[in-house]
């Protein structure tokens, strides 16, 4: 028999957490992208979790488009960032706002 | 604690332990390493973890796709990026616009933590076993979800196969020159998303091509037919 189920969504939820916390107090644009991905991880390890708690296949799909819809993101995310430096080095996430209304 | 561990196998806890301690060392690691890259580093290490809890679970296929696509090619993006951009950039803390936002953000994010965990307690996994859809076994993980994917979501298959056609689209139109301003650097914003110059092919990606100031004769001619045009109406007869 594997370990409960609920020790592996404890243990999401602190994974969330350090990415929530890291997206607040971080600064670099880099850094902070990293930490969405460690929170998109925390969801993915629910969604396993719930898959073999509930004998669900669908859990582990849902996880597959998360991985794509991740790439995606990170492909876009990153193509931005490097547009933001070549106009402004340097920048960090307070100098960005010059999309403010 | 050991109750509950107690009733797994002694190899199925031990994975479990060690797994978790890599899972959350890596994260912080993420959020406390000075340098960019060793952030980088430690979110690989975070995903190794997850991977082995996804193995551990009986998410095998999940397990390769995470360490293929999250380690293999994420990650290196992201390293990609960092050296692209300079790794010795430190973050400016001293002139803080907000100095009081980390330990709110810290005592938010552990509070939020508490909340969860002692809601929560004893009860997590709710909800009725699956009828239609099991899980099977380790054997035939693989299977399993290739006829999920192509069955019941095709759908939502076919609409990630076109985000991904615009995500790298939009990679390529983000990533390149603006062609009328060569310098780039001091460009109005406009001129970097230009939507009328369209995309030239994969030599778009190349900075260097687009820009006439440097284009060579070897260049293609499609990203250099603008600026001969440029030079044959200056300096012709």
């Amino acid at each position: 028999m594997t370990v409960e189920a609920s020790w592996y969504l404890t243990l999401a939820a602190v994974l969330f957490t350090i990415g929530a916390i890291g997206l607040l107090i971080r600064r670099n644009v880099l850094v902070m992208f990293m930490c969405v991905e460690l929170m998109l991880n925390a969801a993915n390890l629910t969604f396993v979790t719930f898959a073999r708690r509930l004998n669900d296949i669908a859990g582990q799909t849902a996880v597959f488009f998360v991985l794509v819809v991740a790439a995606a993101e990170v492909v876009v995310g990153l193509g931005i960032i490097v547009s933001i430096y070549r106009r402004r080095p340097g920048a960090s996430a307070d100098d960005i706002h010059g999309l403010k209304g | 604690m050991t109750n509950v561990l107690a009733a797994a196998t002694i190899p199925d806890a031990i994975t479990f332990v060690l797994a978790a301690v890599i899972c959350v060392m890596g994260a912080l690691g993420v959020v406390l390493a000075r340098n960019p890259v060793h952030s980088a580093l430690m979110l690989v290490m975070t995903l190794f973890g997850v991977a082995v809890l996804f193995v551990e679970e009986d998410a095998q296929f999940l397990a390769a796709v995470q360490v293929i696509v999250y380690a293999g090619a994420i990650v290196v993006l992201f390293l990609f990026v960092i050296m692209l951009l300079g790794v010795d950039q430190r973050e400016a803390i001293e002139r803080d616009p907000l100095p009081a936002q980390r330990p709110i953000a810290i005592c938010l994010g552990i509070i939020g933590l508490a909340e969860v965990l002692l809601l929560a307690r004893g009860r997590w996994p709710v909800g009725a076993r699956s009828v239609s859809g099991a899980l099977g076994s380790p054997a035939n993980n693989v299977q399993l979800i290739g006829r999920s994917v192509f069955t019941t979501y095709l759908l939502a298959f076919e609409v990630t196969s076109a985000l991904l056609v615009v995500a790298v689209v939009g990679a390529v139109v983000l990533a390149r020159r603006p062609r009328h301003a060569p310098g780039g650097d001091d460009a109005p914003l406009g001129a970097v998303v230009a939507p009328e110059e369209g995309l030239d092919g994969p030599e778009a990606t190349d900075p260097e091509a687009t820009d006439p100031m440097v284009a060579g004769p070897d260049v293609t001619e499609e990203a250099s037919s603008d600026a001969e045009l440029a030079d044959s109406e200056v300096t012709g007869p």
